[in-house]
């Protein structure tokens, strides 16, 4: 990664075409563009990401599907179960035409519609504290790079404090001393905004730690001494020289940091310190199937299956996203 | 990148584990074979009638259990299952009859040889005690022996724990300080409590209590001989007065008995004690206790709570005859808290009846088998006091909502949009947190929007036990479960609904009902030892509380109770809020 990362398409433009067999013009490539053309080419990466966005679209248009393939996620259906045993009644968790997903136990709701809506808060809280982690981490991680000395002392050490922080422990503590009214946000609202944070807060060391590592490298390169050589400041060195060539590791990173987050928010659904009931979450749907999963195992299949499937797209893409911008690649 | 690896790997890591727990659980649904030998007495066999009775001695009887008893020390212990449990190596004066059903309600003589003779005042009672009683190293049990154990309640500040109902009726002020600050010889100052001789005991009460035997028989009212007191360590090792003895106990895990050799059956016409030794195994994972007892590595579940959802539907599909749907004394409800508006107004509350559909509800819980039947009465069945009055049509229209009449109530209430409140419900409880969420979902058509807060139900008397704390929360419904202390209105009733019983602290009154005309009812029942009388006042107050919406009791309960195919001997005790009346069980080996 030795120039900059500046859409640099127009300044190579064509001069005369080499003669070559084939004809076959030769183009200068912007690094853009060769990461785009590799990324095409790994068939694996481009599926988890049709995937990813599927997902993202799948949120994004959750009361749309519902409306159309299901029903609103928190109407209870009870009609739908086996009055002795509280299963649903039928095969496979009571999937049918109606109910793709089948209903849940006790309650008979539409598993198919929970995991859409599950997908939103799932999907919300994941990448929002990827943004966190990312903003703080990129400031905190550039300056302690850039600066050295104190700065970095001290940066490096709160990251290491946070690093060995037992996170998981903290956030469940957290949310439940913590008010239903927080910021002028009630019920579910809070209770994403604590995990944005807290998740994010948690993240950004990981990200700093890389921003700082590059920095470190990137800071002695001969335009970075020709852009201070020739007078610039240290916030223009450092967002206009430095940031531009930080892009792809944390592009790179905040894809893998996102699945991360998918299971780190599903772990605390899971045990209880995720969304209110009745909000659908995908970690909460799985605690709810632990109650009776050897006689409806399919109420956990599906939530299951889809954590399984959204982590690995996420990392399939973020895989390949890493393999598609390293120059050092072999592909 | 090379930092960026460990995450990534810990994310794939993570994925995979999901994948393999989805996996095994695909595999993990296929039912046992049903070898068809099942050897059982037949599906509630046990609730109205003796199975597999017998006289034969010998063998282990082995309990499991999830909750381990809260205490041994018949002073300090406040559970249901650990009351019916103790009668194994403690005795009473009175205690409930050995018989099924609701048959067991009858106080009939244990130390005394009967129940007592009552003054004409209803202030003093007297007991003879029956020959041939003893300690299990072979002294003689007498009259003082019981007089020091009761009085052990008053020893507030070591004694913790136990109910309070015989303090408070001989001596509300508390004046006695307990036996360990008393300065008499004998330690036996009391004076509400008179010994005579060595086989009478009298009891004089400042103001007659028409349940005041129910108190004597609670295991508060049990003997405790002075020289083996040994104060808050008691509980470790009971000195034994019946046909067991304890011979190892390591709370929280296990505990043994084994037979006491110096008790005689002639000096007790209750206890049969067919088995040699009982074994209690204490362990946390419900589901696996249900697996063992229908494995028959146990015969009975302690706790009898009932079996989880997944253990009741392997029992009934594949072990139909060995279980019982037993009919417990608890009602499950919700609270609405009169001092969060607008549940203050009668007509908001009378909403939230409409609006309930009580079917919902019974279902969640797991239906009219499971979860038990739809309530009507603030008492449940086996409670003189229930009726089958019905003013909101809930048993007539089977239990469905009606939101038109829920609607009409909103908009005499000034609410003709609705409002919203929070309720609570607690995770310990199996499927509350569900039920909650029903109601949520019920209320939300009648435009009553309510918010679930899930609490932590080892914390609820500091959480809906505290009118501050309900407060602060801004809590307008609680929803949980009551069960009787003794079968009697007073025993049922008195600290939900008794505006005097409304505490800072551990208060059971949720509604904050503050009724004068309740308060004066229960003084008239509890005041009267005439038991007709006393039925007809609290179908008073079941009247009145009714028609104000104050308290709504939602599923008289029912659970599904492994009855091991081993056990003799079984039946279900009313008394003792259905479980089985585990001093008459025996094992065929």
């Amino acid at each position: 990664m030795t120039a900059p990362l500046h859409d640099t398409t127009a300044d190579a433009a064509p001069t005369a075409p080499p003669e070559t067999g084939g004809g076959r013009k030769i183009e200068g490539r912007s690094l853009k563009q060769i990461a785009w053309h590799r990324l095409k080419q790994d068939k694996v990466a481009l599926a988890g990401g049709v995937t990813v966005l599927l997902l993202v679209l799948v949120a994004v248009f959750a009361p749309l599907i519902v409306s159309l393939l299901g029903h609103p996620p928190n109407d209870f259906h009870q009609e739908k179960l086996d009055p002795l045993t509280n299963l649903p009644q039928g095969s496979w968790g009571g999937v049918s035409g109606d109910y793709l997903f089948g209903v849940e136990p006790n309650k008979g709701r539409d598993v198919f519609s929970r995991i859409v809506y599950g997908a939103r808060i799932s999907l919300l809280v994941a990448f929002l504290a990827a943004v966190v982690a990312v903003v703080l981490g990129t400031l905190f991680g550039i300056m302690a790079g850039y600066f050295g000395g104190w700065v970095d002392s001290l940066i490096s050490r709160v990251m290491d404090v946070l690093l060995s922080f037992p996170q998981l422990l903290f956030i469940i503590s957290l949310v439940s001393v913590l008010p239903d009214d927080l910021l002028g946000l009630t019920g579910t609202g809070v209770r994403v905004a604590v995990l944005v944070l807290v998740i994010g807060f948690f993240g950004w060391p990981y990200v700093g730690r890389i921003v700082r590592g590059q920095t470190l490298s990137l800071r002695e390169r001969e335009y970075v001494e020709a852009a201070r050589s020739l007078g610039g400041g240290s916030r223009y060195i450092l967002f206009k020289e430095l940031l531009p060539n930080l892009v792809a590791p944390i592009l790179v990173y905040a894809t893998l940091m996102i699945p991360t987050n998918i299971l780190t928010e599903a772990a605390l659904s899971f045990l209880g310190a995720g969304v209110r009931p009745p909000t659908a979450s995908w970690g909460g749907m799985l605690r709810d199937a632990l109650q009776t999963y050897e006689h409806d195992p399919m109420f956990m299949v599906f939530p299951g299956a889809t954590i399984f499937i959204t982590v690995l797209a996420f990392n399939l893409f973020g895989d390949g996203l890493r393999d598609a911008l390293d120059p050092k690649g072999t592909r | 990148m090379p930092t960026g690896f460990p995450k990534r790997r810990l994310a794939a890591g993570a994925a995979l584990v999901v994948a393999a727990l989805v996996s095994t659980t695909a595999c993990g649904g296929g039912d046992d074979d049903n070898d068809g030998k099942d050897k059982g007495a037949g599906y509630n066999a046990a609730l109205n009638k003796v199975v597999n009775a017998s006289a034969k001695k010998g063998g282990t009887l082995r309990f499991v259990g999830k909750q381990d008893f809260d205490s041994l020390d018949p002073q300090r212990t406040y559970y249901g299952m650990t009351w019916d449990f103790m009668r194994f190596f403690t005795r009473t004066l009175v205690t409930y009859d050995t018989k099924p059903g609701a048959a067991s309600n009858k106080l009939v003589g244990d130390l005394a040889t009967g129940p007592a003779q009552v003054s004409a005042d209803g202030k003093t009672y007297t007991y003879k005690l029956r020959d041939g009683l003893t300690w299990e190293d072979g002294s003689k049990l007498t009259s003082k022996d019981i007089k020091y154990g009761i009085e052990r309640i008053w020893a507030t500040d070591v004694i913790t724990g136990g109910p309070a109902y015989i303090k408070q009726t001989l001596d509300p002020k508390g004046e006695y300080k307990g036996p360990y600050k008393d300065k008499s010889k004998d330690k036996l100052g009391l004076k509400a409590i008179q010994t005579p001789d060595d086989q009478t005991i009298v009891f004089k009460l400042p103001k007659p209590n028409g349940d005041f035997e129910q108190f004597l028989a609670m295991p508060t009212g049990a003997p405790v001989k002075a020289d083996k007191d040994t104060g808050a360590k008691y509980t470790q090792h009971p000195f034994s007065s019946g046909p067991y003895k304890v011979k190892s106990y390591n709370a929280g895990k296990s505990l043994a008995l084994v037979r006491n050799t110096a008790w005689k059956k002639a000096s007790d016409p209750i206890r049969p004690a067919l088995p040699d030794q009982i074994t209690v195994t204490i362990s946390a994972n419900l589901e696996e206790n249900d697996k063992k007892l229908m494995e028959g590595d146990y015969d009975v579940d302690v706790n009898g709570t009932g079996m989880t959802q997944s253990g009741r539907i392997t029992a009934v599909q594949d072990h139909r005859a060995d279980v019982d749907n037993i009919q417990t004394s608890f009602v499950r409800y919700v609270a609405l808290v009169h001092a969060a508006k607008p549940l203050d107004n009668v007509h908001c509350r009378k909403a939230v009846f409409y609006a309930t559909d009580f079917a919902g509800l019974q279902q969640t819980r797991g239906g009219a088998i499971a979860g038990g039947d739809i309530a009507n009465s603030v008492f449940p069945k086996s409670i003189p006091g229930y009726s089958d009055y019905d003013p909101y049509g809930i048993l007539a229209r089977k239990g469905k909502a009606d939101i038109a009449k829920a609607k009409d109530e909103l908009k005499q209430c000034g609410k003709p949009g609705g409002f919203s409140t929070k309720i609570t419900a607690r995770t310990n409880n199996p499927s509350e947190v569900d039920t909650a969420e029903a109601l949520q979902a019920q209320l939300a058509k009648a435009g009553i929007k309510i918010e679930v807060d899930s609490i932590d139900g080892a914390q609820s008397s500091s959480i809906t036990g505290s009118p501050k704390v309900v407060k602060e929360r801004g809590y307008g419904m609680t929803m949980s479960g009551w069960g009787p202390d003794f079968p009697t209105g007073q025993g049922y009733a008195q600290p939900l609904f008794d505006s005097r019983f409304i505490f800072d602290n551990g208060n059971y009154n949720e509604s904050q009902i503050k009724d004068k005309k309740i308060d004066g009812i229960f003084d008239d029942a509890i005041a009267t030892t005439d038991k007709a009388k006393a039925k007809s006042l609290y179908e008073q107050m079941n009247k009145q509380l009714i028609d104000n919406a104050d308290w709504m009791p939602f599923i008289y309960e029912k659970n599904i109770s492994w009855r091991g195919p081993r056990l003799t001997n079984v039946y279900s005790s009313a008394a003792y809020n259905g479980r089985y009346d585990y001093v008459s069980l025996g094992v065929a080996k």
